[in-house]
């Protein structure tokens, strides 16, 4: 029945776009207005209006006027509320959607960021399952940190999003899709266990474990940074979030990964080993290079060549 | 912002601190307006139940266990059930309903529950405006609609402000901007001509005159000075000691009661008017009886009343919702010039056995007045007069003969104890008399232009028949206190009423009391037939339901289409920089300098300046404090930005002519 209803779902929306409210992806920034904000009654909003007319119905049966203008009061203030909830979404301004990086199967982080001249409050934006409710102050900006499961690497399209919101009285929902027209890149999937990359060996000697987590420096917060280097305690005496950079030796002999080098496995194999290498590399600290069909990678180190790696392996055909 | 789960869910989940706050609020509110109808212990009841689920919750979320809620909810049905009667009708409905919404709070835990609560809420604050439905429970009963509001805004998620205030203001706004709706609502929706289902007449306790007296029965009604009637006089009013507005004639006598008796499908008895006829009209507060109070002696009877025989005018109906009506009626004139046998003797009744030496000295005085009744009536009020009879709200009990009690023993009481002791007297001296009652006075509101008459003003007089002048009215009342017909009930009374009835607080009360007349005739009267009046102005005669539906259509779209107008309006922001740069090209746009769509501000100033070489200096100038305060700064610093604003308003393009 539940997929009946999607197909039915699918096709309305593939042939009635219009009456579906469906919107193709389009550029960003995004901005709400009339013509992409729905208003419909909530359950809740059924039923008060169930209430207010046997409030009516009553009032005028005991021709009782003072109850009759109370009731009025009470329809005009819901149908005003119509207009509220609609100017809660309009003019709210989806400007940018950053994507963090997640490998295939594992969900990835999505932020969301939205402008508003205008204060707002109890706007939910809703995706799949998630929903995120938020407020916004006057000439504010709000970032949203949505988690959108991934299946397979490569370019993912972002799914549509519902930013709805039945404030102030819970009476009307309005409610307009966003569909930015953005990708993002999944990584692959590493595989568990395999061999150690082709002359890992003679490198056995310089095998001392460097943990690399000497502090080295404080340096302020940038977006992307994990949580877990975050200097809380020095953070507190300071108006920026500060993260403890970390000391980077390099001590280990580089490791020069060939897609050529694995022979006899399929595409996606080689992919997964090559991530797991990526990985165990950038764990190690150790330098590394990637030679990939249509795409050599000199050597390097550190998170940004690791991420330039990870992604070209993700755009591998 | 917050994470939440999916939109059903939501509605499960428990509620903060606050929601439930402001829930109780409302709840207490509620009460609070209904407690003043509600027994007192149930009252008492309902509030302590309410702090304490207030305090528990507090404690512990959670809802209270069934087996707590159950019992409460059988107790309560019980209590209202021994209580009235029955749980139907106005009172035990009420006590109910509010019963029921503090059981409510009990099981509230989700949003559904508060939701389903607050709109429960609303419908017993409109329960509240059945007891009262003036101007101030009125008003008392929308703020109530303020924590309800309040509530349902504190279960959205993520909002910016927290304090209570701040979460009560909001909820005003939207009624302010409700009310031009609200009002075009109230106006144009088509009132029923007659109720759907049977509404019942509520026996109020306030029920003004009675249709038969015994002396000591208008005690309570005395001391009541909630508005009985309304009347506005075309032309100049009659003066005060004229102001008598008659209900009920009683003929009947038995002793210790006078009853009026209904004759139905009688021809009003003759009328000789003088030229001068007062009209009048008349807004009455509901009494749930058929008599309509008149001045004085009606010519006729006003729309949907019949003029009985003593020209007492009923209404088809009881008075059970504030009427209008208007009237015309003769202050000087002659009744019932010519009475019947039948009339007469009905006229002279006294019961057998009754009040003996009352009797005696009404015969006494036939015998020593002869013919003369004008005399004997002349006697009679100087009994009152110099007999150390004395005006009070509260005298002694009267026994069973009650005429003779108080003629000749207590000596004291009000208009009951003297127009029953007056008639009484002139009965036994052979002079046919009757009781009248209804009201007399009132306070002239200068303000409004209209007199004032509240229940305390209701009075009981006689009417003797004379030959030749038919009947006449004598106020025996007047001959003990004559104040009490020159200045009304309060100043007879003198000292003798409750403390807010006196001085400045009741001149006051009398002053408020226009605003409570324009409420009553705009607001609670405005009936069925009002508003089929309502369009007359604009050529509808008769506006029926469709019209009226029409109308109220094409308004609500009117309003809708402003309040669009508003959701719509977005505000640019301000930028005082860019601003003052167009002030600067609208100057320079005079002097024929326009800027080209594709032209920066530098290329466009150095262009002015070469057009206008004498303020060639002064552009350059500003041309520098422009780019200066756009991109050396995020923000322009407010003084540079107030001088290159003054700059630009004391700049004079003069072109110099070639």
């Amino acid at each position: 029945m539940n997929r009946l209803l999607q197909r039915m779902q699918t096709w309305a929306e593939s042939r009635l776009p219009a009456l579906t409210r469906y919107r193709r992806p389009e550029s960003l920034p995004i901005e709400l207005h009339r013509r992409r904000i729905y208003i419909v009654p909530t359950g809740f909003g059924m039923g008060f209006s169930v209430l207010l007319l046997v409030m009516m119905v009553g009032a005028l049966n005991y021709t009782n006027n003072a109850a009759l203008l109370l009731t009025c009061l009470l329809g005009a203030a819901s149908a005003t509320s119509m207009l509220v909830a609609f100017r809660s979404l309009d003019g709210l301004r989806l400007t940018h959607v950053r994507a963090g990086h997640a490998v295939a199967g594992e969900p990835i982080e999505l932020t969301l960021v939205l402008e508003s001249q205008r204060r707002r409050n109890a706007i939910r934006v809703d995706l799949g399952q998630d929903s995120i409710a938020f407020a916004i102050d006057t000439n504010g900006i709000a970032q949203i940190a949505l988690a959108l499961p991934t299946l397979r690497r490569g370019w993912q399209p972002l799914p549509r999003l519902r930013l709805w919101s039945s404030w102030p009285l819970g009476l009307f929902r309005a409610w307009s899709w966003l569909h930015p027209e953005q990708s993002i890149l999944v990584w692959p999937r590493p595989e568990t266990a395999g061999p150690p990359p082709h002359a890992a060996a003679d490198d056995a000697r310089h095998m001392r474990l460097h943990r690399g987590d000497e502090l080295a420096a404080l340096r302020d917060y940038r977006a992307g940074d994990p949580q877990r280097h975050i200097a809380w305690k020095a953070s507190a005496r300071h108006i920026n979030l500060l993260v403890k950079d970390f000391e980077q030796p390099q001590s280990r002999p580089q490791w020069q990964l060939d897609w050529r080098q694995l022979r006899g496995l399929d595409n996606e194999a080689r992919i997964a080993r090559l991530a797991r290498w990526l990985g165990e590399a950038q764990a190690q600290r150790r330098n590394y290079s990637l030679w990939l069909p249509d795409n050599q990678i000199a050597s390097g180190s550190g998170l940004l060549h690791y991420a330039h790696c990870m992604n070209a392996l993700a755009q591998l055909p | 912002m917050m994470t939440l789960p999916s939109r059903k869910a939501l509605a499960e989940l428990p509620i903060d601190t606050r929601a439930f706050d402001l829930l109780s609020l409302t709840m207490a509110f509620v009460l609070g307006l209904h407690a003043a109808h509600l027994p007192w212990w149930l009252s008492i009841a309902l509030a302590l139940t309410l702090g304490w689920r207030w305090w528990q919750r507090r404690q512990r979320t959670g809802r209270v266990p069934r087996w707590l809620k159950l019992p409460l909810l059988v107790l309560l049905t019980l209590a209202v059930i021994t209580h009235y009667g029955n749980i139907f009708g106005r009172e035990p409905g009420a006590a109910l309903a509010v019963g029921l919404l503090i059981l409510k709070l009990l099981e509230t835990e989700s949003a559904r529950d508060v939701r389903v609560g607050i709109s429960f809420a609303c419908f017993t604050l409109m329960t509240a405006l059945l007891f009262d439905q003036g101007l101030i429970a009125t008003v008392i009963v929308a703020l109530g609609l303020l924590p309800a509001l309040a509530t349902l805004r504190a279960l959205e998620p993520a909002q910016t402000s927290a304090t209570l205030q701040r979460s009560l203001l909001p909820g005003l706004g939207l009624l302010a901007a409700a009310l031009p709706l609200a009002l075009l609502g109230f106006l144009l929706v088509p009132r029923l001509s007659s109720p759907l289902w049977g509404a019942p007449a509520p026996r109020d306790a306030r029920t003004g005159l009675s249709d038969n007296m015994s002396p000591g029965d208008f005690t309570d009604l005395l001391v009541d000075d909630h508005p009985a009637m309304r009347v506005s006089f075309e032309g100049t009013p009659p003066p005060p000691d004229q102001r008598y507005f008659r209900a009920y004639v009683m003929w009947d006598y038995d002793g210790s009661r006078w009853k009026y008796v209904d004759i139905v499908n009688r021809t009003p008895v003759e009328l000789q008017a003088s030229r001068t006829v007062v009209g009048y009209q008349i807004s009455m507060e509901p009494t749930h009886q058929y008599v309509l109070p008149m001045l004085d002696v009606p010519l006729d009877a006003p729309a949907s009343t019949v003029l009985r025989q003593d020209r007492v005018v009923m209404a088809d109906k009881p008075v059970n919702d504030p009427l209008a009506y208007a009237g015309r009626s003769a202050i000087q004139y002659r009744l019932q010039p010519e009475l019947g046998i039948r009339a007469r003797q009905r006229g002279l009744y006294l019961p057998t056995g009754f009040n003996p030496r009352t009797l005696a000295l009404g015969q006494s005085w036939r015998q020593r007045y002869g013919v003369d009744d004008a005399a004997i009536v002349q006697a009679a009020l100087s009994l009152f007069h110099d007999g150390g009879f004395s005006y009070t709200l509260s005298p002694a009990p009267l026994g069973r003969d009650a005429m003779d009690d108080f003629l000749f023993d207590t000596h004291e009481g009000f208009c009951e104890q003297y127009s029953s002791a007056f008639t009484v007297l002139m009965r036994a001296a052979g002079i046919p008399a009757r009781v009248v009652t209804g009201y007399q006075g009132g306070y002239w509101n200068t303000l409004g232009n209209y007199l004032l008459v509240r229940y305390s003003d209701a009075h009981a007089w006689s009417e003797v028949w004379l030959s030749g002048r038919g009947w006449v009215r004598v106020d025996p009342t007047g001959a003990v206190r004559p104040q009490r017909v020159s200045l009304g009930a309060a100043a007879a009374a003198d000292g003798q009423l409750p403390w807010y009835e006196n001085g400045w607080l009741q001149s006051m009360r009398n002053h408020w009391d226009i605003v409570n007349r324009w409420w009553g005739q705009g607001v609670t009267g405005f009936d069925a037939l009002r508003q089929r009046g309502l369009l007359t102005p604009f050529g509808i005669r008769d506006a029926d339901t469709t019209t009226l539906g029409t109308l109220l259509a094409i308004g609500s779209m009117l309003f809708i289409a402003i309040g669009l107008g508003w959701a719509l309006l977005r505000r640019q922001a301000r930028d005082p920089l860019r601003a003052a740069l167009r002030e600067l090209e609208r100057k320079l746009a005079r002097k024929g300098i326009v800027r080209r769509p594709s032209e920066g501000p530098q290329h466009y100033l150095s262009r002015a300046a070469r057009a206008l070489p004498e303020q060639r200096g002064e552009l350059a100038l500003l041309m520098t404090c422009y780019l200066e305060l756009r991109y050396a700064h995020d923000e322009p610093p407010p003084e540079s930005l107030r001088d290159f604003q003054r700059a630009v308003r004391d700049f004079r393009a003069v072109r110099v002519v070639k």
